[in-house]
């Protein structure tokens, strides 16, 4: 065979290029198949991804926007990568993340007297510790041995809104003319409100997902701690054997995870709309869940895909507005896109590299 | 408590918890052969927004539930692809389904939203009519509503006191076995998951065409997810479904008679009421049921080539 194959062959056997080949490829087919969706739908899919597109990576506003809806993308796949390195499946992201804007929101109401440099730190811990309580309480079920954690976070993410809900229409309600129709609590303090960076909408919330996703990175690969977790999703009964306490790290790692969820609730609630409101979240929770899986639970590949994922959910928004596809439709992208790594078309990246290097077949 | 909430509670108990009831019967099933779908949410989705708008444009609410169970079948083959030929992860591809299910029947359902429908024909309890001076019209169900516990009763035949049956559990308890005995597992596997759609489709048509007679997205509320608990709950048996399904009929319909008569709670935390039952509940079974779940349930059978 000619030398350009032979190189590309070559190129193609790094894990790496496999990798992004791969990911390439899952996006590739996902949009495809959504874009038979949205035709299907009598809407123009060229045109609904020419505007996305345009506007996320044309213009430094859109650009902007695209950053602000990664921080809650990063840090609920965080929380769902973290437990995952345990054989934990968290699908409560968005619950948890409705916890820590609640807790963050009974300390922005409630010490409104603070300075801003105190009153931030109090508001992160907060933020964690709501949405962390929220995952323990998962985690100790599932500890115990009583309740599977899956179907505990399901079933919670449908609590935690209603708590919310709850606050907001009741004990916290703002007596303001505005509120009267569409309920909310009182405006946070300027000093309850997460620092903007550059005039833009872009807040604090990124720099805690990027440290985050650093401080998951180095315990995984760094630590003893993330040496004994992969040891118990590995081998659960053989690190119980060597004296691993499973139930503390069970407690621990759902607590930690349902805290960075929180962090998000937290980050939305005051650096963007400095209220609480009902159902201020679109599924950031499950988008993360979605991301994490699509990653492998891999930091790199959570940064890249919730990029990614945050160019098409600002798109959502957009089609929303320009083309009247119900929001809910972005679902559909997710399911294929998940559909997509499931199916696992290894077969694709075989046949493809059949083609071009012209070996023979090799499974 | 007074007289006309305690009969509207029990009347409503068995209206709200009959699709709860074909929904749990169909999970029976398919855990039975060894699947845990999380996707019932999306199936009930999907069916309840096919059934819906079928029913409204053509006038004929038989049409759009029958139209609905056909839908739900066919669309839990997406689950059936992932999990038994491509041997996916139960969980993740259930999510997949639940993901595909609130996206298309939001795209099903628009331009139907907030619409009503006449509903399915009711009857009521044969000998009620005479106490009519306290019940007024309640105990009047739908068809539906009474094949629901026959069903049950077929489904444990079905699974009990059948060959299919038999080689349908010996799947779902040991796959390596049911290969060895000659069983064809996949097919059984497709099988298991379509029944389980079908009867989801029924559930969420009846939701939308019969009980709440109209379609809004989301409206299923976590049903999916409480029938996973539910079955949980029934140790994975039929029968014990029926009891299930109406304990948390009846928590769905105390809130909302509560809710009507102006009890002095939020119904933000009436709304929570079955969420929370449905957790107690896992947690008062959560030791019993380690000896009741099927042997390969969750597994990943890939030894048949």
């Amino acid at each position: 065979m000619s030398r350009p194959w032979e190189a590309l062959a070559r190129i193609l056997k790094k894990g790496w290029s496999i990798a992004v080949a791969r990911y390439a490829m899952i996006l590739v087919i996902a949009f495809v198949a959504y874009a038979v969706v949205l035709l299907l739908a009598g809407k123009d899919p060229i045109q609904a991804y020419a505007d996305t597109f345009s506007f996320a990576l044309g213009t430094s506003y859109g650009f902007s926007e695209v950053l602000v809806r990664m921080i809650p993308l990063l840090l609920t796949a965080v929380a769902v990568a973290l437990p995952s390195r345990l054989g934990l499946i968290n699908v409560g992201g968005e619950g948890q993340l409705y916890m820590g804007a609640w807790l963050a929101t009974w300390g922005a109401i409630t010490f409104t007297g603070l300075p801003q440099l105190v009153f931030i730190p109090v508001l992160i811990i907060l933020g964690f510790v709501g949405g962390g309580c929220w995952g323990a309480i998962a985690g100790f079920l599932r500890a115990r041995g009583w309740v599977n954690e899956t179907i505990t976070t399901l079933l919670m993410n449908y609590v935690a809104p209603l708590l919310v809900g709850y606050s907001v229409y009741g004990m916290w309600r703002s007596r303001e003319i505005g509120s009267a129709a569409f309920p909310q609590t009182v405006a946070f303090p300027d000093a309850a409100r997460l620092p903007r960076f550059f005039g833009t909408r872009v807040h604090l919330g990124l720099i805690l997902g990027i440290v985050a996703l650093l401080a998951f990175w180095f315990v995984m690969t760094r630590t003893k701690w993330g040496l004994k977790m992969r040891a118990i999703g590995g081998n659960p009964e053989a690190a119980r054997r060597l004296g691993v306490r499973l139930g503390l790290y069970i407690v621990v790692v759902m607590f930690v995870a349902g805290g960075i969820a929180g962090l998000a609730g937290m980050a939305e609630v005051t650096a963007l709309h400095g209220r609480l409101r009902a159902g201020f979240s679109p599924g950031y929770g499950f988008m993360g869940f979605l991301i994490s899986w699509l990653a492998g639970g891999s930091p790199l590949g959570i940064l890249v895909m919730a990029f990614v994922l945050a160019i098409v959910f600002s798109g959502g928004t957009l089609l929303q507005i320009t083309q009247g596809v119900p929001f809910s439709a972005i679902n559909v992208l997710m399911a294929i896109i998940l559909f997509v790594v499931l199916v696992n078309p290894r077969f694709s990246l075989g046949a493809l590299k059949r083609v071009l290097v012209g070996r023979g077949r090799q499974r | 408590m007074n007289w006309d909430l305690l009969l509207g509670v029990l009347s409503g108990t068995i209206m709200y918890g009959v699709p709860l009831l074909y929904t749990t019967l169909g999970e029976v099933i398919g855990q039975r052969a060894g699947m845990v779908n999380l996707g019932l949410e999306g199936i009930l989705l999907v069916s309840a927004s096919t059934g819906f708008v079928v029913s409204s444009l053509t006038g004929n609410p038989w049409l759009g539930i029958g139209v609905a169970a056909i839908a739900g079948a066919v669309f839990n083959l997406v689950y059936a692809f992932l999990v038994v030929t491509r041997n996916a992860n139960q969980l993740a591809s259930g999510l997949t389904v639940m993901f595909l299910g609130s996206g298309l029947s939001a795209m099903i359902g628009r331009g139907f939203v907030g619409g009503g429908s006449s509903g399915l024909a009711r009857y009521q309890i044969p000998g009620v009519s005479l106490f009519s001076w306290a019940t007024g019209s309640m105990f009047s169900y739908d068809v539906l509503v009474y094949l629901a516990v026959p069903v049950a009763v077929l489904v444990w035949w079905l699974l009990f006191r059948t060959r299919w049956g038999l080689s349908l559990r010996a799947v779902g308890e040991s796959p390596t076995a049911a290969f060895a005995a000659g069983r064809r597992i996949s097919l059984i596997k497709y099988q298991a998951a379509m029944l389980c759609g079908f009867l989801a489709g029924i559930a969420g048509a009846h939701l939308s065409v019969a009980l709440a007679r109209t379609w809004s997205e989301g409206m299923t509320g976590g049903r999916g997810f409480i029938a996973v608990a539910l079955v949980i709950f029934s140790k994975w048996h039929p029968l014990r479904a029926i009891a299930g399904a109406m304990l948390f009929g009846g928590a769905v319909t105390l809130q909302l008679q509560l809710q009507a008569q102006g009890a002095a709670i939020s119904p933000f935390v009436l709304n929570m009421i079955p969420y929370v039952l449905t957790l107690g509940v896992l947690l008062l079974w959560g030791g019993a049921r380690r000896f009741a779940a099927p042997g390969g349930l969750g597994r990943v059978y890939s030894g048949e080539e």
